[in-house]
């Protein structure tokens, strides 16, 4: 075919059009996949630590070595010892169990409750979201950690009063942010386009409106795991948590902090793991959010 | 003439996440003093990159400048350090950009940002800078404009704003004036007003301007040279009586072929450019427009053309001079290729779909009794609703069976309002809408379900339109899914029958809307809107929003389908000339109040109320050696908070009485069915 042929015959389709051909920066693109591949593996590690704390710890956490009482790091202590001779590295993979879980689950159980109230508020707007905002304001004007000791303080001390206390000072931050989502999402046009299609309301909001508005509330979760273990330790630090033969990794933290200049890897370690924790399900969060944005995986 | 700017070889390439871009290649142009020079070409070729280049504001998004020079008045642009370019920008050259609204600082008042030019420039102390400023406004048709001086952005129109941007460009006396679309975004009545107050002020100042517009009407009305660009090149450059007489390049044809004027043949097909404009990321070999270009043969697709001297002017196509003749015969050049060869452009094709006589005599098929639509003012539950917006005020009309009804007016006309009421998208405050004699205000929710099969809408924004997150099948299958029970092959066979019957490729189906061009998503709507096989379709402002050469593809497309799905249409625009095409009768809207109705030709042969006469003065012609007669309206479209007392014309009327000011006219029928709000119709 000659190209004046190749010219004429096109249809009005075969335009030539945006199949963006991924010029790619390969090494900008290296870089960050390696980051997501380290992070991948450092949460691997972490939640195999919470499963199966046996394989991978040398020593029991209960384990007192009275002959080696605040070893530094090195030898056969990667991270040391503490007052008792315990071994940091043990505690901390034994730790691991507790802290997730109350990351994980305050995470989870805040989410859930502020988007739900969010998500009303914003879809329904009128006098239902003016109530519920103002409930959520005077529930904001408590500081966090004041509202969680008053809760924690009244159900009494346990894991799951943890949890609840934790993740109900994190609902006002979520249901604000997917509300004011969800508001703007609701003025695009393609909202209105679905209206006048017959699509009925609940499809619209479940069909349209939630999935372009929860992005946000993800990359907020996973900043939210690190403050919501913090919180927790924080809790059993003023003895509100629940008091057991292993710490969680906040607990350590707190215990440390009192001997920081005599022996600084008590508390370093375990602020290390929630560090490193929270670095990678951040991580992982902003790739997942990308990968689920149709206009990042293509072109 | 001295040469002011003169712009050689210059190359732009920006930075992006895809890599170096090459925006700009070999562009030279240059500007003598005194003069304007129009920069046309659809969106995506170049010319803003073009400007911004000059004013080197391209540093601020990661452009650089990799080859060539810029020259203003025998300074070397390209080399200059930031403070030195600091003290070239707003004072030897100046910028208008296309949305005034977004181009002011929301928190300063519009004096202090005049102020600031001034001042920076060491022209004149504060207080010398504030009488400028206000004999600057005043100069540039702001009233007041000591009070205006002391306003905020917000608490000024449109038209205002543009206004006083201008006032501010030419604050340090500027010789280069760039202005980037500057009346875009402005209704037709103010864009009228605005060119004229360029034109006047040119000559006042002595200055160059460099004027950007994809609107050719534009171009012949205001250049005295245009240069036409194409995917980062200029592919040609002549005097615009050069230009409109006998285009050289095959691109400026078809984009001189796709202008809808008011003297083209109604209903006729529109010759187009077919395909898009090629993105920057995968420009084609050789010349850039020949995936495009009917006349494109083996040479063009392996070597890049270069800008030639043919005949006094500037063209880069192999063919410029073989072709002149032939493009400027006057026939239809760009010929549409592919599956729509079918259907070439002669006068055969025109598509009478005039009511047969009488037709429209029994109930009509959409029947606007009455309608008001009042919005309150003030959201306090305690205060009484004493004060409202009346967006739509009392209007009534039919639509018949079959035609498309045009509808036009300013923003603030109450056009879109009226629409979405039809579609009952908008409760109506007051009156009846009957649709095929069945009202539809009282209707059920479940009712209105089953009617929504029957009534479709075509968006502005086709790209907002569409959930970002959709692939084209779920988007076009979404009405099938919400009507009609299918199971998926069903439903997929009939998305990409639907995909190919508005010319896409049926394979497109898995994509999203993000990875077609404009043109391409406006189709996607159009397929949505026509998949249930509706009988009504409301396009709002469908085309506005696209370039002139798809914008012509996308009608031609809603008037294929209209003949064979049999559709009625309500064609809402601010684009008069693309409304008379397409429209069997137009209806002319004005503060919420139907102020005339006429069959297309009639309405624009004879209009009978003053504000249609307006609006038809106001449209440029793409002819530069026709001078405007008419001077459009004047003034702008008040608040329809308040509307003025009597014909709410009255405040803008040229023919205003004491009567107008006080009793409301009614519509009342001029001709044959030719009705006019007026008490006094020309």
């Amino acid at each position: 075919m000659s190209a004046k042929e190749s010219v004429l015959a096109k249809a009005v389709w075969q335009e030539t059009k945006p199949a963006s051909p991924a010029v790619r920066n390969s090494r900008k693109r290296s870089v960050s996949d390696f980051l997501v591949y380290a992070a991948g593996a450092v949460l691997l590690f972490i939640v195999a630590c919470a499963l199966v704390p046996g394989w991978i710890a040398p020593y029991t956490p209960t384990e007192m070595l009275t002959d080696r009482i605040m070893q530094p790091p090195g030898g056969s202590h990667l991270f040391g010892t503490d007052y008792f001779g315990r071994d940091i590295f043990s505690v901390v993979v034994y730790g691991s169990r507790d802290s997730l879980l109350i990351g994980i689950a305050s995470v989870a159980a805040g989410l859930l409750a502020g988007g739900a109230i969010g998500a009303l508020a914003g879809y329904a707007g009128g006098i239902i979201d003016m109530v519920l905002m103002r409930l959520l304001e005077i529930l904001m004007t408590i500081p966090g950690i004041l509202l969680a000791l008053a809760i924690a303080a009244a159900l009494g001390p346990s894991l799951a009063n943890i949890v609840i206390a934790v993740s109900l000072s994190a609902v006002p931050g979520y249901a604000r942010v997917l509300r004011g989502q969800i508001m703007s999402i609701k003025g695009r046009p393609f909202i209105m386009a679905a209206h006048s299609i017959g699509t009925p309301g609940l499809s619209i909001f479940l069909r349209h409106v939630l999935p372009n508005s929860w992005a946000p509330l993800l990359v907020m979760g996973t900043i939210g795991l690190g403050t919501s273990i913090l919180m927790g330790s924080g809790l059993s630090f003023l003895g509100l948590g629940v008091i057991k033969e292993v710490p969680d990794w906040g607990t350590l933290l707190s215990q440390g902090r009192g001997y920081l200049t005599v022996a600084w890897w008590m508390a370093t370690f375990p602020g290390m793991a929630i560090t490193l924790l929270v670095l990678s399900v951040n991580l992982i969060g902003d790739k997942l959010r990308d990968r689920l944005d149709p206009k990042h995986t293509r072109g | 003439m001295s040469t002011l700017l003169e712009i050689e070889n210059l190359t732009v390439q920006f930075n992006t996440a895809k890599g170096l871009l090459t925006a700009l290649s070999d562009v030279s142009l240059h500007i003598r003093a005194g003069e304007t020079v129009c920069l046309v070409g659809e969106s995506g070729s170049g010319k803003t990159i073009t400007s911004k280049s000059i004013m080197r504001l391209i540093d601020f998004e990661n452009g650089i400048v990799s080859g060539g020079t810029v020259k203003l008045d025998g300074d070397e642009l390209t080399a200059m350090s930031g403070r030195e370019l600091q003290n070239l920008r707003g004072k030897k050259m100046a910028m208008i950009f296309q949305e005034p609204m977004a181009a002011f600082d929301p928190v300063f008042t519009i004096g202090s940002q005049i102020i600031e030019v001034i001042v920076r420039h060491k022209l004149g102390s504060r207080k010398q800078a504030w009488a400028r400023g206000v004999e600057l406004l005043r100069r540039a048709g702001i009233p007041e404009p000591e009070a205006r001086m002391k306003q905020y952005p917000g608490e000024l129109s449109g038209g205002m704003l543009q206004r006083a941007m201008i006032a501010m460009a030419l604050a340090c006396g500027p010789e280069l004036l760039i202005a980037d679309e500057p009346t875009t975004a402005l209704d037709m009545t103010v864009q009228a007003q605005i060119l004229q107050l360029l034109k006047e002020l040119q000559q006042e100042f002595n200055m160059a301007i460099l004027l950007i517009t994809h609107d050719m009407g534009i171009a012949a009305e205001m250049a005295d040279r245009i240069i036409v660009m194409y995917a980062g090149k200029v592919v040609e450059q002549a005097t615009a009586s050069q230009l409109f007489g006998q285009p050289h390049h095959p691109y400026t044809k078809g984009l001189l072929q796709s202008i809808t004027t008011l003297d083209s043949i109604r209903k006729s097909r529109l010759p187009s450019i077919e395909g898009t404009i090629p993105g920057l990321a995968e420009l084609p070999e050789g010349c850039r427009f020949h995936p495009r270009c009917p006349h494109a043969t083996a040479k063009c697709v392996q070597e890049s053309p270069p800008l030639l001297k043919v005949n006094g002017r500037q063209a880069a196509c192999w063919y410029a001079g073989e072709l002149a003749g032939k493009l400027g015969d006057g026939q239809a050049v760009v010929q549409t290729n592919g599956q729509s060869a079918s259907r070439p452009c002669s006068p055969a094709d025109i598509v009478h779909l005039e009511p047969e006589p009488g037709y429209s005599i029994p109930s009509p098929f959409i029947d606007i009794i009455e309608v008001k639509k009042y919005y309150p003012l003030g959201r306090s539950i305690f205060a009484k609703h004493t004060s409202s917006i009346r967006a739509v005020d009392d209007v009534s009309l039919q639509i018949r069976r079959g035609e498309t009804f045009g509808l036009v007016g300013e923003s603030g006309s109450g056009k879109s309002t009226l629409g979405r009421m039809i579609l009952q998208l908008e409760q109506a405050t007051g009156g009846d809408i009957r649709f095929e004699g069945r009202s539809l205000t009282g209707l059920s929710e479940g009712e209105l379900q089953k009617t929504r099969r029957n009534m479709q809408m075509i968006f502005q924004d086709p790209y907002g339109s569409m959930n970002p997150r959709w692939k084209v099948s779920d988007i076009i299958g979404e009405p099938l899914r919400v009507h009609e029970a299918m199971n998926a092959s069903e439903k997929r066979i009939r998305i990409e029958a639907l995909l190919e019957s508005v010319g896409l490729n049926p394979k497109w189906a898995d994509r999203y809307p993000h990875e077609f061009s404009g043109g391409q998503r406006q189709r996607i709507g159009i397929a949505r809107a026509i998949a249930l096989r509706p009988s009504f379709i409301l396009a709002d402002e469908a085309v506005s929003a696209l370039d002139v050469s798809v914008q012509a593809q996308i009608i031609n497309l809603m008037q294929e389908l209209q003949q064979e799905l049999g559709l009625t249409y309500l064609f809402i625009g601010h684009g008069l000339h693309v409304v008379r095409h397409v429209s069997d009768r137009i209806g002319v809207m004005y503060l919420g109040k139907l102020v005339e109705i006429a069959d297309s030709e009639e309405l624009f042969a004879n209009p009978a109320h003053h504000y249609t006469r307006g609006l038809i003065a106001s449209i440029p012609w793409p002819d530069p050696g026709r001078e405007r007669i008419a001077a459009g309206i004047a003034g702008e479209i008040p608040s329809p908070s308040k509307p003025p007392s009597g014909c709410r014309f009255h405040t803008r009327c040229p023919a205003v009485t004491a009567r107008c000011r006080e009793e409301e006219p009614k519509l009342a029928q001029v001709r044959n069915s030719h009705w006019a709000a007026c008490h006094f119709p020309a």
